[in-house]
């Protein structure tokens, strides 16, 4: 602030007392912004702030009392955290399965992306770049658009005009279809973000290798793909939690069963079936946030580099 | 009591564990495969080495849209022709456009229509005000980040976990007993003695559900925006300021010109978001209520009610409202990318 408004300052120096006003009122005009900014921060912090005091509360306390009661008549318990990962409303097995799907539908697309990415970059022959923008143009397909035909697929296999061109994956049931459809899915953004990073990666580097006799896969695998870390961190963080707050396609590939579901179909399912028992759905709640809030919150400078490219995603 | 406590212990461990060990089994496999592959197309000398090199990196990703998107993609304009009214039907037939007629002329999906374009509306014009509102307060405040990250922090959080916190801000209790949500309290103590049942009061639950997808927005248009704001040059901002303009002058003559083309990406792409939203309303109201729009009757016309075909020109109605905004999106993005 300082630095940016000396030369004013310097201009205005002849009008000494009005200077001086203008300088007060500046001062006081920007702790007035901090402060606004500093509310606004508060209001939008105080609902998980709410749900954090509630999933340390007895049942009883936070099904007839508001959260802040807890400043008031404190009483803390984890009863709710024993209850929800332990007890019938399970949210241990959905941990797992949000865990068991989020890891394949993350690292499976960096691989395959970034060999995509490294193949239209650096290896161009004729339609590369068709390919390229064809790939790039298919984030216009909403997630929406695949979910009845791949269902399908899973169940009986791809058959074109009756014809099985393609027999079923035999995962029909488990939860390798939740992490294969997001594998999919996160291709077009996959592919786009790693081939970007990796087409300016500089060409004398690439050249030396191919002088020393490196085959492609040899380069790819000992210079691209270490190189390429960056982007790789800015989509796999983007990806994990995307795949992580996911629900509809949990909900579609899922089930019902609390066995194949994540965390954000069971939570969907707690709310329906708990209805007006808000009190076991704080502990569930704050258990399904706080994985994706610590991985945002350490690697957040990466993430908003995802973001804007990603945000067009689905 | 003990004993059986063991036992489901046990068996969430024992399932935990062939869970993970399939996790472990996919990536591990899939590695395997790769550096097979890999191991086997590094055998292969002269002619043939650069297109075996191109068919294995770009074939894997090549298959995955294809059976992913594509072919879907083709199969669900398909579908769409045609009356198949459950899953499996046997005798279908092409029966044109009628279900896009439906759908335009069906009172509860017109319905449905209108409230989508009604979030399309206000979402992204709030969420967009809030997130420049903030990333403007706190362009030179010295602990800028932690009002930002207060901001921002709603953005890792999913949908239904969303949906799970603002309940406890809409519950509603009788008005005569203490009050667990935090909305009936505060309107209470203003001096509203006797609050609605947010959630199931119409029109207002639908208002209130987009101030969830608000909250959860706000913050990615403030980090984007902020971004922009910062790449102003500083020389600019001076003249500006030597020439008289400040505060909202300031802003509205020099800032917001600068920034209008991030601002306008910033605005479709929350757009494109709220064109999907169905979390929030499948959570909450489960679409009830009048709460429901064209992501979450498409899920139900899908896979509920099985009108798969109705459900399938939904979801193209939903398509081609989303690419014209992607489509200007990436028009500018790059346009903006060329001039750099």
């Amino acid at each position: 602030m300082t630095t940016t408004t000396t030369p004013a300052a310097k201009v205005q120096q002849p009008l000494k007392g009005q200077a001086a006003v203008k300088a007060v009122r500046k001062a006081f005009s920007s702790s007035l912004a901090s402060a606004a900014a500093v509310f606004i921060g508060i209001i939008w912090t105080i609902p998980t702030f709410g749900l954090f005091v509630n999933s340390f509360r007895s049942r009883e306390a936070a099904a007839t009392t508001g959260w802040w009661e807890a400043f008031i008549h404190p009483s803390f318990s984890l009863s709710g955290y024993n209850e929800v990962l332990t007890g019938g409303g399970g949210l241990a097995i959905p941990l797992v399965n949000s865990l068991a799907i989020t890891i394949p539908a993350t690292i499976i697309p960096i691989f395959v992306a970034s060999m995509a990415g490294y193949a239209l970059a650096w290896m161009r022959f004729k339609g590369s770049d068709f390919i390229f923008f064809g790939i790039f143009a298919l984030q216009v397909v909403p997630l929406q658009m695949a979910l009845v035909p791949l269902q399908q697929y899973y169940v009986h296999g791809l058959q074109i005009f009756g014809v099985t061109v393609l027999p079923s994956p035999g995962i029909n049931g488990t939860i390798a279809q939740i992490w294969l459809t997001h594998t999919m899915f996160s291709m077009p953004l996959a592919i786009f973000l790693i081939h970007n990073f990796i087409a300016q990666l500089p060409s004398s580097l690439m050249e030396a290798a191919r002088v020393d006799g490196a085959s492609h896969l040899r380069i790819f695998r000992s210079i691209v793909l270490p190189l390429s870390m960056p982007a790789i961190a800015s989509f796999g963080i983007f990806q994990f939690l995307w795949v992580w707050n996911d629900l509809l396609v949990a909900k579609t590939f899922g089930g019902t069963s609390p066995e194949m579901q994540p965390v954000t179909a069971r939570m969907q399912s707690l709310v329906g079936s708990y209805g007006a028992h808000l009190d076991l759905l704080a502990p569930a709640g704050f258990l399904t946030i706080v994985i994706p809030l610590i991985v945002f919150l350490s690697l957040q400078r990466y993430f908003v580099r995802g973001l804007l490219a990603g945000s067009v995603k689905g | 009591m003990t004993t059986a406590y063991v036992a489901l212990a046990s068996s969430t461990l024992g399932q935990a564990a062939s869970t993970l060990f399939g996790v472990v089994e996919a990536v591990g496999g899939f590695i395997a495969i790769l550096l097979v592959v890999f191991f086997v197309a590094g055998r292969v000398t002269g002619r043939l080495q650069r297109p075996v090199a191109i068919v294995v990196c770009l074939g894997p990703a090549l298959f995955l849209v294809l059976l992913g998107l594509i072919i879907p993609a083709i199969t669900t304009i398909n579908n769409s022709l045609k009356n198949q009214q459950f899953l499996g039907q046997l005798k279908t037939k092409y029966i044109g456009f009628k279900n896009y007629t439906y759908a335009f002329t069906d009172p509860y999906t017109q319905q449905t229509i209108i409230r989508t374009v009604l979030w399309l509306l206000i979402v992204p014009a709030l969420a967009v005000f809030v997130g420049l509102l903030v990333a403007l307060l706190v362009d030179r405040m010295r602990y800028a980040s932690i009002p930002k990250t207060m901001v921002f922090l709603p953005t890792a959080i999913s949908f239904v976990g969303a949906s799970v916190i603002w309940s406890y801000v809409y519950n509603y209790k009788a008005p005569s007993l203490p009050q667990t949500g935090l909305l009936s309290q505060v309107v209470m103590k203003l001096g509203w003695s006797n609050p609605p049942n947010w959630l199931i009061t119409v029109p207002l639950n639908t208002f209130l559900e987009m101030v969830i997808m608000i909250w959860i927005q706000a913050g990615f248009a403030m980090v984007i925006l902020g971004a922009a704001l910062k790449g102003i040059p500083d020389e600019i901002i001076e003249s500006a300021r030597l020439d008289g303009a400040s505060g909202i002058k300031l802003f509205r003559t020099v800032q917001i010109p600068m920034i209008r083309t991030t601002l306008v990406v910033v605005i479709t792409t929350v757009m494109i978001t709220t064109l999907k939203v169905f979390d929030i309303v499948f959570t909450i109201n489960n679409g009830n209520f009048s709460t429901d729009v064209l992501a979450r009757q498409m899920y139900a016309d899908m896979f509920v009610t099985n009108q798969v075909s109705r459900g399938s020109a939904l979801a193209v109605i939903l398509f081609l409202a989303v690419t014209p905004l992607i489509y200007y999106n990436v028009r500018t993005l790059r346009r903006e990318r060329e001039i750099r």
